[in-house]
């Protein structure tokens, strides 16, 4: 019996482990994330300068669709940055009572503005390469965190035996190692008000904490609950138990 | 159901009802005084938790469908606002994400339950084949739900599976243009998989309805597959296994609470977090992990059968694979016919259990199979032969291990009854 029991819980870690994956690409370097574990939260300072980096350079190229300003209170900011932020955008609204569209200041309930039009001018500004939206970018990658900090920091020369076309850059970390984007970080290409150093590594490390944050903004307050209704689950199972072992006793 | 002899009960106002609609003498017998097997393992709470896991996906599916929309352009979108903007939406989606995994591991113990304890045997034939039904309508809702948030995966994932159905000669294209609703997978696909996902757990339902009904006309199977012989032998099912049903679910639910809270998108694939594209195949095509087993068979066939020495292919390698996966389950709805030796469980059949156990390896191995890109390869050889490997174990575990057996196995001898089994083993145990 005990036997058959083991089996199934053998069976049960066999199904839920990931499966391996084979692939061409080298494994990123593993980093203690504020974020990882049960624990995990988000470090505010980072977040805020991740978007910094975002804003001041990803955003350039890559959209982010599925966030509005108004997430960023989630951060850290307060209703007047916000607003001022948001005030910093135009967006086409209407159309007005004359039938116009017109221009207008953005919002807090305005979504981040993508920077092109639609995907074929985005790819025809990148030779041909369409950067992809970036609010799910972590959550669309196997071991995302550590693959998007593995791209922003695995730049390379070619191995001499590899000739690049132009518009196509070296990078350790992507699958079949070449990349339509180029380098997009350098140090000291951002100021940092709050004196962290300003290296490639740095900006790296900060704007995937943002990027996580906007994949999943509901990863501190999923943990939180989880640990009450783990809590309460618990509970429940060794009061049942009891229970259980009370009612059985007369039984055999 | 009228006729019987109705309970009394205290409550005017439940007696008062219950003399114009015997319902609560219904409960009464089916669920409160029913005669239960004493010596139920923890295995016997599966078949509770699988029930509890098809509420749990109706209740979380239904508020996520009034969020949802059944839109190409919009789907992926509004799965995303049911994430971010909905109250508790996040928590919703988690649950009923991971829940279709979880009801399946549920499902999957049962059956396995089930085919140790011989519980397929005489006279529960129809009980056990309603079952493989309800297994049937589980994977076809949940590989049309995993269309619905239109990512990556979702397209490719069904686009791989209704292909299949093309196999099928004469009328296989057409059947893939109604499942399609058109020439290609687009707006018409995704509209009828939603109507068909909201349909088919209420069919679930309506299967789980008639199987219960089936359990309780002969009476559930015990670890030592022997019948009861009467009261000394069984206990009330309420508050006997009613409390114990609740301890196991609430161990139960600790694990899926892990998942949902901790690592909610471990058991899926980062594909589909990427928009559905028509223009760009991802590099593996994989399903949900609960399919793997089946779609190793489907990938492990890839030869034709023709008359040998000529060019004749009779049987294609696209339709016999098609074939092979769908024989795979075709083969549990003649379980009880394949294997006809009278002792039910394995505690008492050495070889059988031998057997089984090793089926068991060899699923999940299929499942690592499955789950490995097609052209893969482990020491040197196509990962394809493992897989054929191990779909040659299936169909041979079943078509002749059993038959075989069934003749061949001695078999233990069968204690009197399970009152005298219970008291020995707590004899021993003191
Ligand atoms: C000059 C435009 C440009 C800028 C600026 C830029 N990117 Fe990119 N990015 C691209 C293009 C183009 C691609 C598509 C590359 C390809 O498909 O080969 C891309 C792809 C990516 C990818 C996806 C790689 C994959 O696995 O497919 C990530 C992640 C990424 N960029 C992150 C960033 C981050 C973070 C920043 C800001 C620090 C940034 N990018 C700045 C143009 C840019
Ligand atoms: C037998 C029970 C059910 C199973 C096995 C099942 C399975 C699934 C699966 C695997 C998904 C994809 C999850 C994802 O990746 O997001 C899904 C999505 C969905 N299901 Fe179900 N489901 C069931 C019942 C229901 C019911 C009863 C409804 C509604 C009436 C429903 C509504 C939805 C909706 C709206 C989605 C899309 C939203 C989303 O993807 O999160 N489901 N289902």
């Amino acid at each position: 019996m005990r036997k058959i029991a083991l089996l199934s819980l053998a069976l049960l870690f066999c199904l839920a482990a990931p499966s391996a994956w084979s692939s061409e690409a080298v494994e990123p370097p593993q980093k203690d994330w504020s974020f990882d574990g049960p624990t995990g939260t988000f470090d505010r300072a980072a977040l805020q300068r991740g978007y910094k980096v975002y804003r001041e350079v990803c955003s350039a190229c890559h959209a982010m669709k599925h966030l509005a300003f108004r997430n960023l209170a989630d951060i850290g900011y307060d209703e007047g940055q916000i607003k001022a932020i948001a005030a910093e955008y135009t967006f086409v609204d209407g159309p007005n009572d004359e039938g116009d569209m017109y221009e207008r200041p953005g919002l807090p309930s305005d979504h981040f503005k993508s920077p092109f039009a639609n995907d074929n001018a985005a790819k025809a500004a990148n030779g041909g390469a369409l950067p992809p939206d970036l609010s799910l970018i972590i959550k669309a990658r196997h071991d995302g965190p550590n693959y998007v900090y593995g791209i922003l920091t695995g730049y390379e020369e070619p191995p001499a035996d590899k000739a690049l076309q132009p518009g196509q850059n070296w990078n350790k970390y992507m699958p079949g190692h070449v990349i339509a984007m180029a380098p997009p970080l350098s140090d000291d290409g951002i100021v940092y008000e709050d004196g962290s150093p300003q290296r490639i590594e740095q900006y790296a490390a900060d704007v995937v904490e943002f990027l996580t944050w906007a994949s999943e903004p509901s990863l501190e307050s999923r943990k939180r609950t989880g640990v009450k209704v783990l809590i309460f689950l618990m509970v429940m199972a060794g009061v049942m138990y009891a229970i259980k072992r009370k009612i059985w006793a007369g039984a055999h | 159901m009228g006729s019987s002899e109705r309970a009394n009960f205290k409550n005017p106002v439940v007696s008062w009802v219950d003399e114009r609609l015997p319902i609560f003498t219904l409960m009464q017998k089916e669920y409160g005084v029913f005669p239960t097997p004493k010596n139920f393992n923890y295995f016997w709470n599966f078949g509770a938790i699988a029930m509890f896991m098809l509420v749990a996906m109706i209740v979380s599916g239904i508020v996520l469908a009034m969020h949802y929309t059944a839109n190409t352009h919009l789907a992926f979108d509004s799965v995303e606002r049911i994430m971010r903007d909905v109250n508790g939406g996040w928590l919703i989606r988690y649950i009923h994400m991971n829940g279709a995994s979880f009801f399946f591991v549920a499902v999957y113990i049962h059956i396995f339950r089930g085919m140790y304890y011989g519980s397929y045997k005489r006279p529960r034939e129809l009980l056990w084949i309603l079952g493989v039904v309800i297994f049937l309508l589980m994977m076809a809702t949940a590989f049309i739900g995993y269309v619905l948030p239109w990512g990556q995966m979702s397209l490719w994932g069904a686009t791989v599976i209704t292909n299949l159905f093309s196999a099928i000669p004469l009328v296989g294209q057409s059947i893939v243009t109604l499942l399609w609703g058109g020439f290609s997978i687009d707006n018409p696909t995704l509209t009828r998989f939603f109507a068909l996902h909201y349909l088919l757990p209420f069919v679930i339902f309506a299967v789980v309805f008639l199987h219960v009904w089936a359990l309780h006309v002969t009476g559930s199977n015990n670890p030592l597959g022997i019948d009861t012989k009467g009261p000394q032998d069984t206990l009330p099912f309420h508050p006997y296994y009613t409390m114990k049903d609740t301890f196991g679910l609430a161990v139960f639910l600790i694990i899926y609470a892990v998942f949902i809270f901790y690592m909610p998108n471990a058991l899926g694939h980062p594909d589909n977090y990427i928009p559905a594209n028509p223009l760009v195949t991802p590099a593996h095509i994989v399903p949900e992990w609960y399919f793997l087993p089946f779609y190793a068979m489907l990938r492990a066939i890839t030869f034709d059968i023709g008359i040998p020495f000529t060019d004749v292919v009779i049987i294609d390698a696209k339709l016999l694979g098609v074939l092979t996966m769908f024989g795979s389950i075709a083969l549990l709805f003649v379980l009880p016919w394949l294997d006809s030796h009278p002792i039910r469980s394995a505690r008492f059949r050495p070889l059988f259990k031998l057997f089984l156990l090793a089926l068991v390896v060899d699923f999940v191995f299929l499942g690592y199979v499955g789950s490995q890109p097609a052209d893969a390869t482990f020491l040197g050889l196509s990962l394809s032969y493992f897989g054929l490997a191990g779909t040659v174990y299936y169909y041979g575990f079943f078509l002749v291990a059993l038959p075989w057996l069934s003749k061949n196995e001695k078999g233990r001898e069968l204690p009197a009854s399970i009152h005298e089994s219970v008291l020995n083993q707590s004899k021993d145990a003191h």
